[in-house]
């Protein structure tokens, strides 16, 4: 399950970073969008992966890690997730008005002969 | 519990929400209460420097707001270096509104509102004394900034400011990939728990936390401008409204306050084989830049774009300072920074004033284009016009009188000159003696190779500021006269001569720093502080804490 995870991770960081060096915004903003997904999960597994444990307290369980999952990474993830959404739709914002400015989806808003 | 450490997060938070309802249409009733605001925060940041400079038990304020003790709960810390940057950011921003009250704030939708939520980000990233608040705080002040950024609109500003939203979005994932890899490691995220954890950590662990720790430096250095972090930072901070370039002045030492913080906190000689950790990056990255930012000065034309390069001198030479890691030149930094930052944030306001005095008025609310930096010496701006004042050998006369309002504003300029610059006899020359006095004392390569660089960096700023002066004050061309507001040149005024008393009360203030430096290199007192403080007993927590619940609920404890 780790090696599966690790994959996904680096799978979804590797493609982020390499769509977010190409010149379109809008390659730009899906490669912070793949970023972002990357992040997300690898903030999650740093909770330690495991399988079958209650998410939340149970009355007569012991309330240790060994019988619950972390909750901290869970809680860190969601506000993540939500101030990366948010950041998400201002980037396309300005994308949209950088396209309206310079009629054309370059990030330096410089038209090239493609 | 001293319920005045939340009032620099609530009051702007309130404000900005009370700014909502009024609506955009009311220009002057939503500048009064914005201002009034700020006024306030400006009272409140007072209060709590007054708070801190006591010292003794009371040098560390603690707020616990969600009632539960420090490694489960979320904190608040005061302490003598967070009171000061809060000081410091509470009359820079009050200073940048009252300028934009003239005519900024209308040129575009909610100002003050973003204005208000920046204030918050910056004042909640000086108090807080968890990782993950951290980032929440320095997401509200992103998210702000790319709106005061993008304020007034215009190709060129939108050009900076999407990359600019690009590279911050960047740093915040690797923000949150720092941050969870230390939980991962450590188990906790907060500030002075981390400190007494790092310590304890098995070697096998360690190389992950370094990992971890660089990772996250690598967001904060991209905020403080360490080159070569720093490329977006010059057409972004040049390409923003004057108020909003000042306000920003600011978010960089956000930057270095965070990684003094935390280099001081976690990085120290107690803490094992971790001490010193990331010093020498800190150092040698801040010399770097340190140079990149007087070169840079150096070939810019326009005062916004020197603005900008000052912005990123003034953060070299903390960061170096910094990784130095000693305490005496730490005192002399943090003396330099409210000094820079005043003079940095009067020169971008200045600098809109000089822009504006050759443009029509509704050509200076768009962004001015980069091109005209290009050129070596604007050449047009020389050459004499047919109606020039010529004597007998067709020279132009010298010795007509200056307008008063080009005589305040080069009077005004002057003193930047001098407040950048590092030149007696103001605050910046003083700041740049105590600091490199301290340097010398254990004389060796680093210390000149550093000395040597902050003095020519003064140098060049000086040649790239007499350059542009003489251009736009002196230089024969017939030009009107800018007009001044009083709202305008009142904040300039302000901030030079509050730098003015800062040089005349050096001594007070560098004890203070002193005392600053002192603490921050003997973390114990801060741990200490944090992991003590205690919730207030009520009715759901007195079981837990093993207290008897007091009859009149309420009673503070620290």
């Amino acid at each position: 399950m780790e090696i599966v995870l690790a994959l996904a991770i680096g799978a979804l960081t590797t493609c982020g970073v390499w769509l977010m060096l190409r010149p379109r915004t809008y390659q730009v903003i899906m490669g912070l969008s793949l970023l972002s997904y990357g992040v997300n999960l690898f903030i999650f597994s740093m909770g330690r992966l495991a399988v079958d444990l209650e998410p939340v307290l149970v009355p007569g369980q012991p309330v240790t890690l060994a019988y619950n999952a972390d909750p901290m990474p869970q809680a860190l993830v969601l506000t993540a997730i939500v101030i990366g959404f948010a950041m998400t739709a201002l980037f396309l914002v300005v994308l949209l008005a950088q396209r309206g400015f310079f009629g054309n989806d370059h990030v330096d808003g410089q038209g090239d002969d493609e | 519990m001293n319920h005045l450490l939340i009032a620099p997060i609530l009051l702007p938070l309130v404000t900005a929400c009370l700014l909502l309802l009024v609506g955009d249409r009311k220009h002057r009733s939503q500048a009064a209460l914005g201002g009034l605001a700020l006024l306030a925060n400006l009272g409140v940041a007072v209060l709590l420097l007054a708070q801190a400079l006591g010292g003794g038990a009371n040098a560390y304020g603690i707020y616990l707001p969600s009632n539960w003790e420090a490694p489960f709960g979320i904190v608040l810390v005061l302490d003598r270096l967070s009171a000061l940057m809060l000081v410091v950011a509470a009359v820079v921003a009050l200073a940048a509104l009252v300028f934009s009250l003239a005519r900024w704030d209308k040129a575009g939708a909610h100002f003050h509102v973003l204005f208000q939520v920046q204030v918050m980000g910056i004042n909640g990233a000086f108090l807080t004394g968890d990782l993950f608040n951290l980032f929440v705080f320095f997401e509200v002040m992103l998210a702000a900034s790319y709106g005061l950024l993008l304020h007034g609109s215009g190709p060129s500003r939108v050009k900076a400011g999407l990359h600019y939203v690009t590279i911050n979005l960047v740093a915040s994932s690797l923000f949150l990939v720092g941050a969870s890899m230390i939980y991962g490691v450590t188990g906790t995220l907060n500030f002075a728990d981390l400190a007494a954890k790092i310590p304890l950590i098995p070697a096998g662990d360690r190389p992950l936390l370094h990992a971890a720790c660089a990772v996250l430096a690598v967001a904060f250095l991209a905020k403080a401008a360490m080159w070569p972090l720093n490329f977006w930072l010059v057409p972004a901070y040049a390409g923003a409204s004057a108020p909003s370039g000042a306000v920003f002045a600011l978010l960089t030492k956000v930057g270095v306050y965070v990684l003094l913080r935390l280099s001081t906190l976690w990085f120290s000689p107690q803490a094992g084989d971790s001490a010193g950790f990331g010093g020498a990056w800190l150092l040698w990255g801040g010399a770097a830049t340190l140079a990149f930012g007087a070169l840079g000065m150096l070939v810019s034309q326009r005062p916004a774009r020197l603005a900008g390069f000052a912005v990123i001198v003034s953060s070299g030479t903390l960061l170096a300072m910094v990784g130095l890691a000693r305490p005496e030149v730490t005192a002399g930094a943090l003396y330099y920074l409210p000094a820079s930052t005043f003079a940095v944030a009067a020169f971008f306001l200045i600098a809109e004033l000089m822009d504006r005095s050759r443009q029509s008025d509704a050509q200076s609310r768009r962004a001015p284009e980069d091109e005209e930096d290009h050129l070596p010496f604007a050449l047009a701006d020389q050459e004499l016009d047919e109606d020039t004042n010529l004597d007998d050998q067709e020279e132009a006369l010298i010795g007509r009188p200056i307008p008063a309002a080009t005589a305040q504003l080069g009077l005004a300029f002057i003193a930047c000159t001098l407040l950048v610059a590092g030149l007696p006899p103001l605050s910046g020359f003083v700041g740049k003696v105590f600091m490199l006095s301290a340097l010398v004392q254990g004389a060796g390569a680093v210390a000149w190779t550093l000395l040597a660089l902050v003095v020519l960096s003064g140098l060049f700023a000086l040649v790239a500021l007499s350059r542009v002066g003489i251009r736009f004050f002196w230089a024969p061309v017939d030009r009107g006269a800018p007009v001044l507001r009083v709202a305008e040149f009142l904040p300039v005024a302000l901030l030079v001569v509050l730098c003015c008393a800062y040089t005349v009360y050096a001594e007070p203030v560098m004890r203070y720093t002193r005392a600053t430096a002192a603490d921050l290199y003997a973390p114990g007192g801060y741990v200490q502080a944090v992991l003590d403080a205690r919730p207030l007993p009520t009715a759901t927590n007195a079981e837990r804490l093993g207290l008897p619940l007091p009859p009149g609920a309420g009673g503070a404890t620290r």
